[in-house]
């Protein structure tokens, strides 16, 4: 494989070989000297044209562990605009002659189309409201911790659905497994047309009834603004997860956030901080994760 | 010079001609037309002369030349993209002798000088007949009524602020009513811009899929039904540009149905592709409104066949390649679309969904009867405005062979059955019958 654009593209298998490389690399990391010489003397560079420190933190973290060689190429959107197109910016770094591309974006697409036109290995960091797919790998990666198993499980994903590229890339994810999954939140962040797989909630108590897992996602504060919510507070009071509610969901389910988390809105610091919390966990996770994907891909497969 | 057509079947709706026969064309004006009851060996005298160009058109139709009413020439302001030159050429490449271009140029043509710079450009460097649309509003604002009356006396044949809906419904209630002392229609780009939103695609399950922002259906529905709506109120003429859904489809059969003033069209894309065509996030796929789905797309077809959609016309909208060779959210909306758009519609001839009589007309007649325009058709003493087609020869789209600077197409390296061979328009003439 030679770049991972999203989990769409990924079979079954592909992931479960990923979860198990990322689980090695758990155990190295757990050691006392943290960095592996696997990749030395390759370059990895972290091109983000949507400003991000824990994404690209993670990854840089993972690449050092694997003794790659890392740049940080960060490009505001609004210097973009000016000028320089991203095939442009592309062609630039390739001829840095780079083996790995980490790339987010703010449109959808924008990491296939660098795949497309460039030699290196492109890893998809996120691009628009498409896919977060190393998101989703690490989020699978802290389920199979606590549960051993993905297959049975009951997932709930509560919020801006629409505008959530991580929800998309657990929503693949997932349905490659035998896995109930639900979406919760108010109509106006749901999708139109429902994906045939997923059930639809409105309300959040019954939407995370019994289930084993709840991903709750960040609420943008600009969501007020295009009419999707009437408030924060509002969105607040009947969607955030608040420590009642706990008591709806199996007494061993998992709650999810992938960060940053707006504490009080979304999620309360209650939950936030309670033993069901995996917050920290997919934290930890992500350098493991990341680790493996970059591991696995293969720069010189053309 | 002298062009033969020797033992052609004739068609041309204009005329209500129909047959076997033998054309010939001196100096651009078609001097004779005789109609024959079976085909004849050709007379093969006079061959060799620079002057004269004999042509076995057996088994060949002719038919007249056809009428886009929806092109975008880009010239002035965006030469890059096309030029009246080139555009017209295309149109040529494409069967189209007469092209209507749309006012979003820069400057916007929304004032005479504008028109007049269009049409000296054609004069001097066109190939076909070039019908300037005016802009509804100045500056394609959708605030203040451009001055109509004026463009119309320059020359233009019909208003439209397309790529821009006018928002603001007393404007469009107030161009609808003035343009009755003008006589030329109102083409609306039907599109509520807040519910589109930055929608780049068709909503649905695949624009969920791709997380690419949908334009939902209604987006079009609604200015549909607003426009209508008006148009009943005002009587003026309302002519509804690339129809894209089925909802839009049942409206305007509604407003038929009542009497009111309305006419639409449609474009080869909206009843060849539908949103699967984006999957790969091509962008040459990318258009305003979005390519739907298999029901909206059918349901285009069978309103073309009941008449509810009285014209094709392309959009033809060429962008340069840099336009496009972006991530999808980022490109420009558009189909380069003069030079397959006739092949595209025959697609509807063969699978039987339209005959060969009633595709030419939704290109000749409809047109001409919607913008008042003068067409003598094929007859004799007229200035020669014909093409030659072969309707069944394969041929395969090649975007770099295409003479308009757009090569945005999504229809590149597909097989399409039914060519133009030769385009005569007056004294210009363009001969195709070597291409592959």
């Amino acid at each position: 494989m030679k770049d991972l654009i999203g989990i769409k593209e990924l079979s079954r298998q592909d992931i479960e070989e990923i979860l198990n490389t990322a689980k090695a690399f758990k155990e190295v990391l757990q050691r006392d000297i943290k960095k592996v010489p696997t990749l030395r003397g390759r370059t990895a560079i972290n091109l983000f044209f949507e400003p991000s420190t824990r994404t690209r933190t993670s990854f840089e973290l993972a690449e050092k562990r694997l003794s790659l060689d890392v740049l940080n190429f960060s490009v505001s959107t609004s210097s973009v605009v000016k000028g320089e197109t991203l095939y442009d910016t592309l062609k630039t770094i390739e001829s840095y002659n780079v083996d790995y591309i980490v790339i987010r974006h703010s449109s959808s697409g924008a990491a296939k189309f660098v795949a497309e036109n460039t030699f290196a290995s492109v890893i998809n960091a996120g691009d628009g409201t498409n896919e977060h797919p190393t998101q989703a790998l690490l989020d699978a990666f802290s389920i199979l911790e606590i549960k051993g198993r993905l297959d049975g499980l009951k997932i709930a994903i509560v919020g801006d659905i629409i505008h959530s590229r991580v929800a998309r890339s657990n929503l693949y994810l997932l349905s490659k497994f035998d896995t109930e999954i639900r979406f919760v939140g108010p109509p106006t962040l749901l999708p139109q047309e429902i994906p045939d797989n997923v059930k639809i909630f409105f309300d959040l108590q019954e939407g995370i009834e019994d289930v084993d897992v709840v991903m709750i996602l960040r609420i943008q504060l600009e969501r007020q603004k295009g009419a999707y919510i009437p408030s924060l507070k509002e969105y607040s009071h009947f969607w955030g997860l608040k420590k009642e509610l706990l008591n709806y969901i199996k007494k061993d389910a998992v709650v999810m956030h992938p960060g940053p988390m707006n504490r009080g809105v979304e999620i309360s610091t209650e939950v936030a901080d309670s033993s069901q919390s995996l917050i920290l966990r997919q934290v930890t996770n992500g350098i493991a994760t990341r680790m493996a994907v970059i591991y696995m891909l293969n720069p010189k497969e053309v | 010079m002298l062009i033969k057509f020797y033992n052609a079947n004739l068609l041309d709706p204009i005329t209500k001609t129909k047959g076997l026969a033998d054309i010939i064309i001196e100096d651009g004006v078609i001097s004779k037309i005789k109609l024959k009851r079976k085909s004849t060996p050709i007379q093969t005298k006079g061959t060799g002369s620079k002057n004269m160009l004999e042509i076995n058109a057996e088994g060949l139709y002719l038919f007249p030349g056809l009428i886009d009413m929806h092109t975008h020439l880009r010239e002035p302001g965006y030469e890059y993209k096309e030029t009246i030159r080139t555009g017209t050429l295309a149109a040529l490449r494409g069967g189209f002798t007469s092209v209507c271009c749309m006012a979003n140029t820069f400057p916007v043509n929304d004032n005479p000088e504008v028109t007049y710079y269009i049409l000296a450009k054609a004069k001097e460097e066109g190939s076909c007949h070039v019908l300037p649309i005016g802009a509804i509003t100045k500056g394609l604002k959708g605030e203040e009524l451009s001055e109509m009356a004026m463009l119309r006396e320059a020359g233009c044949v019909a208003f439209s602020d397309d790529g821009m809906p006018v928002m603001n419904s007393i404007i469009m209630k107030r161009a609808l009513e003035y343009s009755k002392a003008i006589g030329a229609p109102i083409i609306s780009h039907c599109e509520d811009i807040n519910l589109s939103e930055d929608g780049v695609m068709n909503e649905g399950k695949l624009s969920f899929y791709l997380g690419l922002k949908g334009i939902p259906r209604a987006s079009e529905e609604v200015m549909v039904a607003r426009d209508i709506l008006l148009s009943k109120y005002t009587k003026g003429h309302l002519h509804i540009a690339h129809v894209s859904t089925k909802g839009s489809v049942e409206l305007i059969k509604f407003a038929k149905e009542q009497g009111i003033p309305i006419t639409a069209e449609t474009c080869p894309h909206y009843f060849t592709l539908t949103e699967e065509a984006v999957k790969d996030y091509n962008t040459n796929a990318k258009v305003n409104p979005p390519l739907r789905t298999e029901e909206d797309l059918e349901t285009i077809k069978s309103a073309l066949k009941e008449g509810i959609i009285d014209v094709i016309a392309t959009d033809h909208a060429p962008h340069h390649i840099d336009e496009k060779k972006v991530p999808f959210q980022e490109a420009l909306n558009g189909i380069s679309g003069l030079e397959t758009a006739f092949s595209l519609s025959l697609r509807l001839v063969h699978e039987g969904t339209l005959s060969l009589e009633e595709l030419i007309e939704k290109f000749t007649v409809s047109p001409i009867k919607i913008l008042k325009i003068r067409k003598e058709g094929i007859k004799e003493g007229a200035q020669a405005d014909l093409i030659l087609v072969d309707i069944n020869k394969e041929w395969k789209v090649d975007k770099n062979k295409f003479v308009s600077l757009g090569k945005n197409t999504p229809f590149d390296l597909w097989t399409l059955k039914g060519k133009v061979l030769f385009t005569v328009k007056g004294k210009k003439f363009l001969d195709m019958r070597t291409e592959e």
